[in-house]
């Protein structure tokens, strides 16, 4: 486990501003309980410091996991978001699309996101932004990138795609053996 | 000698009725030995008569008969259970001297046996004993190794028995006379079906039938089954409700000249027949109980215990849980009074493992029985907790849920593969205070301690979920109830040794086990008592569950024991659990306490 150098800090700062923008700052500047990101086995977690600071007495092999995972570093370094950090992205989010309860499942065994499944979104999203994916009753289900921005998207027929998928929390069920660890 | 009369009275008492019997035990009648023994007592004639018998119609009869049996034993609850469960206790502890008296006839070849046998014993005792070398004074393992030893003579008795049997069987009149002649029973058997067939005014096979299971039923060492034939249920189940018919008032229905004890080993031997264990461990889980309240626990062992989930209150609250599971048409009820948190499923129109709810980590799919240990535990925010076999998380999640998210939570398992699925439910339900280790939970004061409660769900045999895992029945041996209590001891010193004695608002330890002996339980905690003169067991805050055994077959347990909970699948329909709660107490404390040794 160790600080993430400036080119890592970089490199997953750009990728969560993709999702949250701004609000990025009210990642880092907690002052009641000031948080830190880490690095272990090339997964990039987001940690409380006292949290943090008890998991330094873990050896490096024995820790398997300490707050919450963002996602990892691919061997290209490249960083690469886990739906493990949608507790985060959904907190933060800046552009939200939600979707139908029919279009629920479907989402969830990993399509991505049609024009006749959406019932509502965040008005003047661009196009390739990344956007979090709520269902109804504003349960986040995942994350993803749009293909056209709000306006193009009304004018799309049913069958079109909104928002392509990145993660969804099918995962949890579909991924197991590889997402952790 | 019970005269005749009287025994056919007690018969007409004991049966639910004269023909289920009959045709029962027709089965066994039709295997070989059997017949042997048969032509021994009542002739030629009445056999050929039996076997000119329809088989079609006689097995509809059967089927339908047994069936109806088998209802009405289910049904039948006694009340007498409490005062028996003494009586029956003392019976088994000395179940060699009576068997000894009964076998004279063999007796070297016995006691030979008797030997081997528990050379055996000792050497897995001594290998025990090295495996173990790090703790030098290990009186309760003795103890329990003791009882461990007894266990396996008494099999040794018991098995060699049952050969004799065999061979009696098989072999000619003169061995079958020799043999009723030792154990004086020849006569009675005669006189019996004699007196059968005083009335006459029934049908000649039911008469016949009739006097055998007359033999059957006193678990008549002659007439069991050789082991190599396959076992019939039918004979087994009616056996069952028969010795317990007996065991009841053992005074007034037991058959002269047998001891209680023969009765025990006999209903051991069909337990494990009928319900497909070990003979060892039908006896061992048969020992925990009183013989009504046993059969009860085998039968619950038998059907599934009702899915449950615990709302995830991290993320959401019971009521809006349970109205979204409900319109996806999910048949649901709180679980009961004492948890705020439980659901019990019903049925469901879609996988209860697999709705957009559960993927969000709204709810996690958790036995009722693993809440329990952590509302003994009752993590308070801010808190230091350590849990040490965690995986797969749902109790870690649940202390993590208890505090909010504040604080720390460490989980930690042995095994790396089953740290995925922790982490993964760690993560689904959004817990972000915890830290997932893969230590040995051995190694565990030397990485960190100082911890402000400490939760163990210990490995164990996992003989309180036998519903959940059949393959216990057959699976678990002697060693495992050596061995695994070895383990429990270790990992619950080093639970003991991980706590901060001077932390504020902790200091707590729960023991908890899904297991219902008392070698990985009473004995462990125990054990652990003896060893930290520093801890106490205090009230595990659990609203219900059967206090532990003080003491259990000749061992005496500290008289604290009491304050831990047993629970079983036949009381509380939750698995078989158990759960202690320790207090570790300050150096001050324990000056005034004066149990400070050190």
């Amino acid at each position: 486990m160790r600080p993430l150098t400036e080119d890592e800090t970089k490199t997953v700062f750009e990728k969560l501003a993709n999702y949250i923008g701004r609000n990025i700052t009210h990642l880092i500047n907690r002052p009641d309980d000031p948080h830190c990101f880490r690095l272990q086995k090339d997964r990039v977690y987001y940690v409380s410091e006292r949290v943090m600071r008890f998991a330094t007495s873990v050896g490096r092999v024995e820790l398997m996991s300490l707050g919450i995972c963002l996602g990892k570093f691919t061997k290209t370094g490249k960083f690469r978001l886990h739906i493990t950090s949608l507790e985060i992205l959904a907190q933060y989010a800046r552009y939200k699309i939600w979707i139908k309860p029919n279009g629920e499942m479907s989402y969830l065994y990993g399509n991505n996101v049609l024009k006749a499944h959406v019932g509502k979104m965040s008005d003047d999203i661009p196009e390739h932004t990344g956007i979090i994916v709520f269902a109804m009753n504003d349960i986040p289900m995942g994350f993803g990138v749009t293909a056209k921005s709000t306006a193009d998207a009304r004018r799309l027929d049913p069958t079109g795609i909104v928002a392509f998928r990145q993660g969804d929390i099918g995962e949890y069920l579909r991924e197991e053996d590889t997402l952790f660890t | 000698m019970a005269g005749p009369k009287s025994k056919l009275g007690r018969k007409a008492r004991t049966k639910q009725g004269p023909v289920p019997t009959l045709d029962e035990f027709r089965q066994g009648v039709l295997d070989p030995r059997k017949r042997a023994q048969q032509k021994n007592n009542d002739g030629e004639s009445r056999k050929r008569k039996r076997e000119d018998k329809g088989e079609s119609l006689k097995n509809s009869r059967k089927e339908n008969i047994v069936f109806e049996k088998a209802k009405a034993d289910l049904f039948e609850v006694d009340e007498k259970v409490e005062k028996e469960e003494n009586v029956a206790r003392e019976d088994d502890f000395y179940v060699f001297g009576d068997e000894e008296d009964k076998f004279d006839i063999d007796e070297e070849e016995i006691e030979n046996d008797n030997g081997n046998e528990s050379e055996e014993v000792y050497d897995s005792e001594d290998e025990n004993e090295q495996g173990r070398a790090m703790f030098s004074d290990d009186e309760g393992d003795q103890d329990m190794l003791d009882a461990a030893n007894q266990q396996g003579l008494a099999k040794a008795f018991k098995d060699d028995s049952e050969d004799e049997e065999a061979v009696e069987a098989e072999g000619e009149a003169d061995e079958f006379d020799a043999d009723s002649d030792n154990e004086g029973e020849a006569d009675e058997f005669d006189v019996n079906s004699d007196d059968e067939f005083g009335p006459g005014d029934e049908e000649d096979v039911e008469i016949n039938v009739d006097s055998t299971i007359t033999n059957v039923l006193p678990s008549g060492q002659e007439v069991e089954t050789p082991s190599n034939v396959p076992p019939d249920i039918h004979i087994s189940r009616t056996r069952i409700q028969e010795i317990l018919n007996v065991l009841d008032d053992f005074g007034k229905y037991g058959e002269a000249g047998r001891s209680r004890s023969d009765y025990v080993a006999q209903l051991i031997a069909d337990i494990a027949n009928y319900y497909g264990y070990t003979e060892f461990l039908a006896g061992k889980l048969f020992e925990l109980f009183s013989p009504r309240e046993a059969i009860d626990f085998f039968e619950a062992n038998e059907v599934p215990r009702p899915v449950t989930i615990r709302t995830n209150t991290l993320k959401t609250r019971r009521r809006n849980l349970a109205q979204a599971l409900v319109n996806r048409g999910v048949n649901l009820k709180p679980i009961g009074n004492w948890t705020k948190v439980g659901l019990q499923i019903f049925d469901s129109q879609v996988p209860i493992g697999a709705t957009p709810e559960y993927l969000a980590g709204h709810y996690i799919i958790q036995a009722a029985s693993s809440f329990l240990p952590v509302i003994a535990l009752a993590p308070q925010e801010k808190e230091r907790v350590l849990d040490m076999a965690a995986a797969p998380g749902g109790k870690t999640t649940y202390i993590s849920a208890l505090m909010k998210n504040t604080g720390c939570v460490f989980a930690n398992d042995a095994n790396k593969a089953r740290t995925k699925s922790l982490i993964a439910n760690i993560h689904r339900l959004g817990c972000t205070n915890t830290v997932v280790c893969n230590y040995d939970a051995k190694d565990f004061p030397r990485v960190i301690g100082g911890f402000d409660r400490v939760l163990l769900d210990a490995p164990c045999s996992g003989t309180g979920v036998i519903a959940k895992d059949p393959s216990v029945k057959t699976s678990r041996n002697e060693k495992d109830f050596v061995d695994l209590p070895f383990l429990q001891k270790q990992l619950l010193l080093a639970a003991i040794d991980s706590i901060d004695a001077n932390s504020k608002t902790g200091g707590y330890i729960v023991y908890s086990t899904c297991s219902v002996t008392v070698d990985e339980n009473e004995a462990v905690v125990d054990y652990a008592l003896r060893k930290r003169p520093d801890v106490k067991l205090v009230e595990t805050g659990l609203e219900f569950g059967v206090p532990g055994f003080t003491s259990f077959r000749g061992k005496e347990f500290n008289h604290k024991l009491s304050l831990t909970r047993r629970y079983y699948p036949h009381t509380y329909n939750v698995d078989g659990f158990f759960v202690a709660k320790f207090k570790k107490m300050k150096a001050k404390e324990q000056k005034v306490n004066g149990t400070s040794t050190v």
